[in-house]
């Protein structure tokens, strides 16, 4: 059994995070069967329990440290020196709140239609893969987290997703899995390699990191095999085009989940363990990443403007924004990589809302054809009003949380990364043109009769909507207290990398 | 100067192949009780192997903790060993056969066919089997392997009235005599070179450079023709051809019982033919078992990928799980590194972890498919499956995300050591090819997945699981997953897997 620590706390916070949606998994595949009605119910209290944590977490989080906090370790196969090693620092507070807030919502806002029971027992389960993956500090845990994520995500879009699902979910898994292949040889190696100046065997990513010194030569290849890994869950152009497939083709509960949250596990991945156990070989790999990140960018751009599909387009310009999260991370400048890490929220937040409110549209409508919709605008001024906040919120209007993200990660780029980063500042102007004009063919001109009878938001939606436009508009006004936490890590994560790339 | 009257056999102890003696004494309980007795009740014959195989384990439990105290040793003037390798060798095919008896008892009771004599077929092969991984004489192994392989063709053969079970039995029996044919004269080389046909003995030989030479072509040739023995008997490719033919056409718990207890026998007594006779000649063989690798893993995952029946899906799939245990030989050739040991660990834990993987995944066709017709194992009756019987639809995906090497499963603790193993002594290529042609393969697993979870099934009559069934289905099931969250619980276990008998 998994050995006590001698580290002994009041609340294993960490690891409730992780235990409490699987066991809420469990429950409500046990619950189906025998009381269907209590399924939602149970999925319900599991993730809203799970989401109360991860704010009692914020909370409890003591800002201006830069160092792991909440620790919890426990020896899991000694044989091979893995623990069950979770904690939490600046870079991934934001993500696991941002976790345990996402998925109540869409548990509450999204109705799965059909087989209740296996959809939210899937998401459930999705959500303890994405809180591990977020909290793991054992590289074996966390290629662990990382691989099981692929499973509900595959079963969601193949059994709830639309016509092209079974393909769409094939090849979500596939390209995922063959990415993390590499890095899983990656894990191993490194761990072989740093046991020499260790000697002990330890998957500790800390340990590692700040122990083991590798041959220029090692560091590159092991670096290339975690960055192919991340790339594709990014997805980084060119390993993109399982994204706009996965995205169309997945529910919109899915679709929300995997642009909130999952796709940062990539963009998370590249800091904590690309740049942070190979600081070398990252500044030697710098500029193909730019430029991946730059063409992603500007690629993802085009593409989304040339979308017929109104979930394509949100889908391409994920391509686009997360082609900034890479451009900042990679920039390690302390504003680009805390630019970075509030991008990965922002983004999540408002490609998430972006995203449901396309679902909305679909319920309604039974179609995301951009030619197929108008004028909405005259029949529901509310839902357009939200559309329009989220959407200059994902251009990065000032006053708006996307603008701090992008700004910080453009200033903080422009030093090391110049001109990759006036080519990307472009992107900043496509976005707006892509985005706006998809806005004016929807919402604007005159309702056909198709189009008349629109539904405005009903009361669940309006305050499902609510949560992420308070969000969005308290970190774009006030983003203090977000940046007090997230900085001292990246200032500590920086000054790591400058002491080893010297 | 060989006196007849002056042999003196070899002292036998009794105690140390008691697991052999009691497989033994099963078997012919089966054949001779059993012919001379009416019927037996229902279930009977079954329950006599399983009983039979839990003896066996039983001592096998006893030897282990006998070696752990006074170490490996040599048995009967030896020509056996007695290590935690072998044990651990026979405790996975005891348990094999205890899984397979249980499946096969509904299997054939539901067109009233249970017979003893297949439990007897079982319990000889798993004879030849344990003989098979616990020789340390290459003459001892043939027989081993000769008892095993003839027991084979008959289970393959064994349903008489289908044309598909004996055209495989034929096939098993023709290309199998190939492949022993091609070992025996492999071993008849070698013996020409050294004199001695003792792998401790083989490698004593080979060593002293005075007696063979560094680069003997006829050496070569021998080592060369063992390899491919065993090639054939493990279906690497090139030499798997026959594998989804016979796969196919035999009954299915025989599948079972073949991909499991053949291929570990196999699989274990190759490691310990080429780690204790051929270590001095690894630079050699190490490249060749490297190629052989890489080409079985690409052959099984691809050709799986075309297929629509499921035991050749599965077949295929038994292919490229051997091609990644190869991986594991392939890291114990590296003898200049100090995790050579850890090839043979990793391989002694792959075998143990994919026996109970492969009897499991099998036994959920043998229940699904009813028999063994090609219509009955199309992809198309596993559609829908999941729908109608979400618990069997959840215990096969188990099995099969297992077998894609999931983690939190054994397959992908089995998966971690051999590309440990391989990593530590450096061969990057073949831990990076393996895991890619594991991703191709899970291309596979995730078809089958798709037609139970995701395509509507054309009639809502629900798949029976017979009582034994069941019980086997859900052991295999608990082991894969109890493995998953606790690999430490099989690590603890097979640390010293590494210490071969040698004296």
């Amino acid at each position: 059994m998994i050995a006590a620590s001698s580290q002994v706390l009041s609340f294993p916070i960490l690891s409730a995070l992780v235990v409490l949606p699987l066991l809420g998994s469990i429950i409500v595949a046990l619950l189906g069967k025998s009381r269907p009605e209590w399924v939602k119910l149970g999925a319900l209290i599991s993730s809203v329990t799970t989401g109360a944590l991860s704010l009692w977490l914020l909370a409890a989080f003591k800002s201006g440290e830069a160092g792991f906090q909440f620790v919890s370790q426990h020896l899991w196969i000694s044989q091979w020196g893995i623990s069950w090693h979770l904690g939490v620092d600046g870079i991934s507070l934001f993500l696991v709140v941002l976790t345990g807030i996402l998925f109540p919502l869409v548990i509450v806002g999204i109705d799965p239609h059909h087989n209740e029971t296996s959809y939210f027992a899937w998401m459930l389960l999705l959500q303890a893969g994405v809180m591990g993956s977020f909290l793991a500090l054992d590289l074996f845990l966390f290629f662990v987290m990382f691989e099981i994520v692929l499973v509900p995500m595959y079963f969601l879009i193949g059994g709830w997703g639309y016509d092209q699902r079974v393909y769409a979910a094939t090849k979500f898994f596939l390209y995922t899995m063959a990415g993390s292949a590499f890095m899983l040889v990656g894990i191993i190696a490194t761990v072989a390699l740093a046991q020499r100046d260790l000697g002990v065997i330890t998957f500790d990513v800390v340990k590692i990191a700040e122990g083991a010194s590798f041959s220029t030569n090692a560091a590159r290849w092991l670096f290339i095999s975690f960055a192919i890994a991340f790339a594709v869950k990014v997805p980084l152009f060119p390993f993109h085009t399982w994204l706009p497939d996965a995205h169309t083709q997945a529910p919109t509960g899915g679709s929300v989940i995997l642009a909130g949250v999952l796709l940062k596990m990539g963009t998370y991945g590249f800091l904590r363990f690309g740049v942070y156990l190979f600081p070398q070989a990252a500044m030697w790999a710098r500029p193909v990443l730019f430029t991946l990140a730059v063409i992603g960018i500007i690629y993802g751009a085009i593409a989304a403007t040339m979308q017929r599909d109104l979930k394509r387009l949100v889908a391409y310009s994920s391509v686009a924004h997360l082609g900034f999260i890479v451009l900042g991370t990679f920039a390690l400048s302390s504003q680009a990589v805390t630019g970075a890490v509030i991008q990965m929220v922002n983004h999540g937040v408002s490609t998430g809302a972006l995203f449901l409110l396309v679902g909305m549209i679909y319920e309604r409508r039974h179609t995301r054809e951009i030619a197929e919709l108008r004028g909405i605008q005259h029949v529901a001024p509310i839902f357009a009003g939200v559309f329009t906040v989220v959407m200059l919120s994902s251009v990065g209007l000032p006053g708006l949380n996307g603008f701090v993200g992008e700004f910080l990660i453009l200033i903080g780029s422009f030093e090391s990364a110049r001109w990759w980063t006036i080519v990307a500042t472009v992107g900043v102007v496509l976005a707006a043109l892509y985005l706006l004009w998809a806005y004016q063919r929807v919402f604007h001109g005159e309702p056909d009769e198709a189009n008349s009878s629109f539904k405005e938001l009903n009361a669940k939606e309006g305050l499902l909507m609510a949560v992420f436009v308070a969000i969005i508009l308290f970190t774009g006004i006030y983003p203090k207290p977000m940046l007090e936490r997230i900085e001292p890590s990246v200032n500590s994560f920086i000054e790591h990398v400058e002491g080893r790339t010297k | 100067m060989n006196d007849l009257s002056a042999f003196a056999g070899p002292s036998i102890e009794w105690l140390s192949i008691s697991p052999l003696l009691a497989l033994l004494a099963g078997a012919l309980i089966l054949l001779l009780v059993g012919s001379l007795t009416n019927e037996w009740p229902k279930h009977w014959y079954s329950l006599t192997a399983v009983a039979t195989s839990v003896a066996a384990i039983a001592l096998s439990v006893v030897l282990w903790r006998d070696v752990s105290n006074d170490g490996a040793k040599l048995l009967i003037g030896g020509s056996l060993t007695l290590d935690h390798f072998a044990l651990l060798g026979s405790i996975a095919i005891c348990s094999a056969v205890l899984l397979v008896s249980l499946i096969t008892s509904d299997y054939l009771s539901r067109d009233g066919s249970d017979a003893p004599e297949i439990y007897a077929l079982y319990l000889t092969a798993a004879i030849g089997a344990v003989v098979m991984i616990s020789s340390n004489d290459l003459v001892v192994l043939f027989l081993g392997l000769e008892t095993l392989s003839l027991s084979l063709y008959l289970l393959a053969a064994s349903n008489r009235q289908e044309s598909a079970s004996q055209e495989a039995g034929l096939k098993y029996f023709i290309l199998g005599g190939f492949a022993s044919a091609f070992f025996l004269y492999g071993v008849a080389l070698t013996y020409g070179v050294t004199g001695t046909t003792r792998l401790i003995d083989l490698n004593t030989a080979l060593t002293s450079y005075i007696s063979v030479p560094r680069n003997d072509v006829i050496l070569l040739i021998g080592i060369g023709m063992i390899l491919v023995g065993f090639a054939f008997k493990v279906s690497l490719a090139p030499f798997q051809m026959w594998t989804p033919d016979v796969y196919q056409g035999a009954p299915t718990p025989v599948t079972a019982f073949m991909a499991s207890v053949g291929k570990v026998a196999a699989l274990v007594a190759l490691m310990r033919v080429f780690v204790v006779a051929f270590p001095s000649r690894s630079d050699d063989w190490g490249v060749v078992v490297l190629v052989l690798s890489a080409a079985t893993l690409v052959v099984g995952s691809v050709v799986a990928i075309v297929q629509t029946n499921i035991k050749r899906m599965l077949a295929y799939s038994s292919i490229s799980h051997a091609g990644f245990i190869l991986v594991g030989l392939e890291a114990a050739s590296h003898r200049d590194s100090v995790n050579a040991g850890d090839g043979l660990v990793a391989v002694g834990v792959y075998v143990a972890l994919y026996a109970a993987l492969v009897v499991g995944t099998f036994g959920v066709v043998t229940v699904v498919a009813r028999n063994s017709s090609s219509e009955a194992n199309s992809l198309d009756a596993f559609k829908g499956l999941a729908k109608n019987q979400p618990i069997l639809g959840l215990v096969m995906t188990v099995f099969l995300l297992a077998q894609a090497g999931m983690p939190l499963t054994s397959g992908f603790v089995a998966k971690f050591g051999v590309i440990q193993s391989a990593v530590a002594v450096g061969s990057y290529q073949l831990a990076v090819i393996a895991m890619v042609c594991a991703v191709i393969a899970a291309f596979v697993y995730l078809r089958i997945m798709v037609s139970m979870w995701l395509s509507d099934s054309a009639t809502t009559e629900k798949v029976s699981v017979p009582m034994l069934s069941r019980f086997a289905i859900g052991l295999a099931v608990a082991f894969t997953l109890l493995i998953g969250f606790l690999p430490s619980l099989i690590l603890d276990l097979t640390s010293n897997l590494a210490e071969l008998a040698t004296k």
